[in-house]
């Protein structure tokens, strides 16, 4: 296990290190010089050589990639051009907002998946089957960011039950865990869970379904096991495959909260994302996203050792 | 057996072999994973020499992972060997003097053993039969009026056949097409690889008569590769013997099956069922599993499963000797070796004169 | 003889895979057709998605409205006013004319890039798949390095550094889509390649090309196809998703995405006509999932 532990550690190397050339190359993707998009249009010459040096876009692009990827590495991911703040800081506190909005998301969109998706592969063809088989396909074909106006829509302009937008009174740095706060999460939690409940429901329906086709378990009922046991059967076998797919899809709420965050003002990595792209805030875009894609990466690391663990066909040695 | 009518494409003569390899070998190396360290090493072929005479069939046995059908993918070159050399009717293969391997593959064909996987699921079976002629240069109708004189060859009826898909076939119909593939580039030698291993006992002998016909009416010469021993004693002539990548031991038909000389020939035989009584062997039938092949066993492979063996047998690898001039009769055995240190050494040799 | 030892065969064979036996020979297409015509929701599917096409592309001549012809005495009319069945927008531009005309750049950012992506992932993968060895290594670890984004974060980091614009958005898009279509296409392709009718078709001589174009590609094209139907209904979303953020087309183009961007400050004045143009988004991503999944178990492709 600890060999494939390190095996695996290693396999992750390079693929993180892809992800940050990529996200470095982002900045000179940017149509432009990248000093441009820093520097004032009408600033003398003199000034953008300087700026040029200070930012060290003067030096050969390998060695601005190294620079750069040493100063990330011990957390430094520069300053916002337009703020001046530190990126870090600015991340941090978008993550864990954003984490909020996951998390919640999560919990609810996986429970009710696994719970639809278990009963839509037993009851193959029947009534809940086809329920469960319509709400995946509307789960993964719904534009959620519309979804989400429909339910400001319907809650907030027409019941006027619940707030369109924001994270409740004060700024995010005064969140509490009370109703007050707590309310203006249930639409976007909402509207983030859609897309994982359409895809974990569809997932397990197809596994279970698979699995109950399979002769072992027409063995175990052969030999009189009960619904209760042969489902413990099922559970132990479809859970290395569900669990990759939880996995995933905690990654992709990540990633997709930031069209939801967007419709909501909800002050995640969305939000500051998208005023990053609208001011031209290279530094900003590149923490943020740098951030993100290496939690992603992470979490398809541990989601591999988990299942590998779980799972008895995977060799360990 | 008659003697097949003299083809035109030959060259040497009656009494060159067709095939004759010389240390062909194999080696698979095992990989970890990502930093590619060979973790192990798989001598699936080591080092194996034997001849294809014109217009035999040679029958190849062992247990699986013997590495039968390695040897026949090495023939082909559908993997490349490590080691060895394939000459063909006096021509080198895959050397600039001698055979290009494109060539070689216009005279050797290969049937494989799952009828279906080897079908593409896509094409009409005539589609499939025309591959290699088309491949080869010839002309679309003629490469299909090839395809339907072959498939009535193979006992299919072009007029019912030509345009249909594998999955529309049952199992021995699918093999014959697969048959009819092989010839299609007019080969002189044919491997069947397990080729008819997956069929259904009555339809097994069809198709065995069938190859025997079409030998006969195509000058053929076979590689038949099996782990049934009835069916190779069936459809040999000689017989090869392979135990964990090497070849223990060849000779004759009915050398091999009535004057087994190697433990291991000996075994297997009288693990085979037979209707016989007066067959019933009383040596020991093999137990257990063959070793791995990633670390097989010092000096004779065999040793770990023989109930004869002795020091010399793990110290030195035993060479293969001829046993019986007349019946072309090898064996790679320490005490077919007169002096090889094996107590049984010398009364082999005793029995042998005896016999 | 032969026919009736041929007729033997048949009942005495139990074994063998897929010994499904029909009297009429029948290719595989026109038996995935025959599936498809009993298929009422894919039938359906498709005939929306046509219709949703056809009057996108002939929108000239089903719609008479100027889509970019503005009012200000008729803004966010009611659904149903007269002369604006579906009401107006918020610079009084006809929401019929608009929902069509835009259809035209929804329809183009969400089937461009996967097309793209289906033509470049599709050669990367299946040039892997075939190849194996050091080039498949070296695609698909570079592969992974994109897959090891999520998709939406990808489409937005890209077309956020290149800025907005529609050439901009298919781009990133394009890159989004690369990734998943080369790495089914690889897999698709390892498992063909080591089948057997692949390496008969190696030891008849022929090239690599030739059994690629008889033998391969006849195979994987079907699978490839199918994950690419359906990841159009992706595409759909994050297209419309990036002029939502602002990223894809510029105002004043219809576009659908934009258009619930622009009508989303209006939801307190007419939340009906500001709903509207994700109805549109929803439809075809639907009708696209729904198809995808049809024409998958009728070509029982499995993925």
């Amino acid at each position: 296990m600890l060999l494939y532990l390190i095996r695996r550690l290693v396999y992750t190397i390079p693929i993180a290190l892809g992800v940050t050339l990529v996200v470095f190359s982002l900045v000179h993707l940017a149509p432009g010089d990248p000093i441009s998009a820093i520097a004032p249009a009408d600033a003398p010459p003199e000034v953008v050589e300087r700026l040029k040096k200070d930012y060290g876009y003067d030096k050969p692009l390998p060695i601005q990639y190294g620079i750069w990827l040493g100063r990330a590495i011990v957390g430094d991911l520069g300053a916002s051009v337009a703020t001046g703040e530190r990126v870090a800081a600015q991340v941090m506190v978008a993550v864990s907002n954003t984490f909020m909005l996951a998390v919640a998301a999560a919990l609810l969109g996986f429970s009710l998946g696994l719970l639809l998706g278990f009963i839509a592969g037993y009851s193959q063809g029947g009534a809940l089957d086809r329920l469960a088989t319509g709400v995946a396909v509307t789960g993964i074909s719904v534009p959620h960011y519309w979804l989400g106006m429909v339910l400001v829509i319907i809650f907030s302009v027409e019941l006027g039950v619940l707030p369109a937008m924001g994270m409740g009174e004060g700024s995010s740095a005064e969140w509490k865990w009370d109703w007050l706060h707590m309310r203006s999460m249930v639409l976007p939690v909402i509207t983030l869970s859609v897309i994982p409940l359409g895809i974990v429901t569809r997932t397990v329906r197809a596994t279970v379904a698979d699995i109950l086709s399979q002769e072992y378990v027409q063995a175990l009922r052969a030999k009189g096991l009960g619904d209760r046991r042969v489902l413990v059967h099922v559970a132990k076998n479809a859970a290395p495959t569900v669990l990759a797919v939880l996995g995933l899809q905690f990654g992709y709420l990540l990633g997709g909260s930031i069209l939801i965050e967007t419709v909501f003002s909800w002050p995640g990595t969305g939000f500051l994302l998208n005023n990053a792209i609208f001011r031209r805030d290279i530094p900003v875009l590149q923490g943020t996203i740098l951030v993100l894609a290496l939690f992603f990466v992470l979490l398809n690391m541990l989601v591999d050792l988990m299942q590998t663990a779980i799972d008895p066909r995977i060799k360990r040695s | 057996m008659s003697p097949p009518p003299l083809d035109p494409r030959d060259r040497g003569g009656k009494a060159q072999p067709l095939l004759a390899v010389t240390g062909l070998k194999k080696y698979f190396h095992l990989k970890s994973g990502l930093l590619s360290s060979a973790a192990g090493v798989v001598q699936s072929v080591d080092g194996i020499s034997f001849t294809v005479r014109k217009g035999e069939t040679l029958g190849i046995v062992g247990e699986s992972g013997c590495g039968k059908s390695t040897t026949a993918r090495l023939l082909m070159r559908l993997i490349d060997p490590d080691a060895g050399e394939v000459i063909f009717d006096g021509e080198t293969i895959g050397t600039h003097d001698g055979m290009s391997i494109r060539e070689m593959r216009r005279n050797m064909q290969m049937v494989f053993q799952d009828s279906y996987a080897s079908l593409n699921p896509r094409l009409p079976i005539e589609e499939s039969i025309a591959f290699g002629p088309r491949v080869h240069g010839i002309p679309r109708a003629a490469a299909r009026e090839r395809a339907r004189s072959l498939l009535e060859q193979v006992g299919l009826d072009p007029n019912l056949y030509v345009r249909r898909y594998p999955h529309e076939l049952s199992g021995g119909q699918r093999q014959r097409v697969n048959i009819a593939r092989a010839l299609a580039l007019e080969p002189r030698l044919v491997i069947m690889d397990e080729a008819v291993s997956a069929l259904d006992k009555s339809v097994e002998a069809q198709v065995l008569n069938l190859l025997m016909d079409l030998k006969t009416n195509f000058g053929l010469t076979y590689i038949f590769i099996s782990h049934d021993l009835n069916v190779v004693q069936y459809m040999s002539d000689r017989v090869l013997v392979m135990y964990l990548g090497k070849l223990v031991e060849i000779g004759t038909v009915e050398a091999i099956y009535n004057r087994p000389r190697h433990p291991y020939t000996r075994a297997l035989l009288s693990a085979m069922p037979s209707m016989d009584p007066a067959r019933r062997t009383t040596q020991p039938p093999l137990t257990g599993d063959p070793p791995n092949p990633i670390n097989p066993p010092s000096g004779c492979r065999f040793r770990t499963r023989c109930a004869f063996a002795e020091e010399v047998c793990a110290r030195a690898e035993p060479k293969l000797v001829e046993s019986d001039e007349a019946t072309l009769h090898h064996v790679a055995c320490h005490m077919a070796i007169p002096g090889s240190g094996h107590s049984a050494a010398t009364r082999g040799i005793a029995e042998a004169a005896a016999s | 003889m032969a026919d009736a030892a041929a007729n033997f065969v048949r009942i005495a064979e139990p074994l063998g895979p897929a010994t499904e036996l029909s009297v009429k020979s029948r290719s595989y297409w026109s038996s995935v057709l025959g599936k498809l015509r009993r298929d009422p929701v894919t039938l359906t599917c498709a005939g929306i998605l046509v219709l949703i096409f056809l009057s996108a592309i002939f929108a000239p001549l089903i719609i008479p409205a100027d889509p970019y012809k503005t009012s200000m005495i008729r803004r966010l009319q009611a659904v149903g006013s007269p002369g604006n069945l579906l009401g107006t927008d918020e610079l009084g531009r006809d929401m019929i004319a608009r929902l069509i005309y835009g259809g035209r750049l929804s329809l183009l950012m969400g089937t461009l890039p996967v097309i793209n992506a289906l033509l470049i992932g599709g050669l990367l993968g299946v040039t892997a798949g075939f190849l194996g060895g050091r080039v498949n290594m070296l695609i698909m670890r570079t592969i992974d390095v994109f897959y090891a984004f999520p998709s939406v974060l990808l489409a937005i980091a890209i077309s956020g550094a290149l800025g907005a614009g529609l050439m901009n958005s298919i781009v990133a898009l394009t890159i989004v889509f690369i990734p998943p279509v080369a790495r089914v296409s690889e897999a698709v392709t390892t498992s063909v390649r080591g089948l057997d009718f692949v390496e008969a078709a190696r030891a008849s001589g022929a090239r690599s090309w030739t059994i690629i174009r008889v033998h391969i590609l006849g195979n994987v094209l079907g699978p490839i196809f199918i994950y690419a139907t359906g990841l159009i209904s992706v595409s759909i979303i994050l297209a419309s998703g990036l002029s939502f953020l602002g990223l894809g087309v510029k105002p004043p183009e219809p576009e659908w995405g934009l258009m619930l961007n622009t009508l989303r400050q209006s939801i307190w004045v007419n939340p009906v006509v500001a709903a509207l143009p994700g109805t549109m988004i929803f439809l075809t991503s639907i009708c696209f999932n729904l198809m995808s999944d049809g024409l998958r178990s009728a070509m029982d492709v499995k993925l």
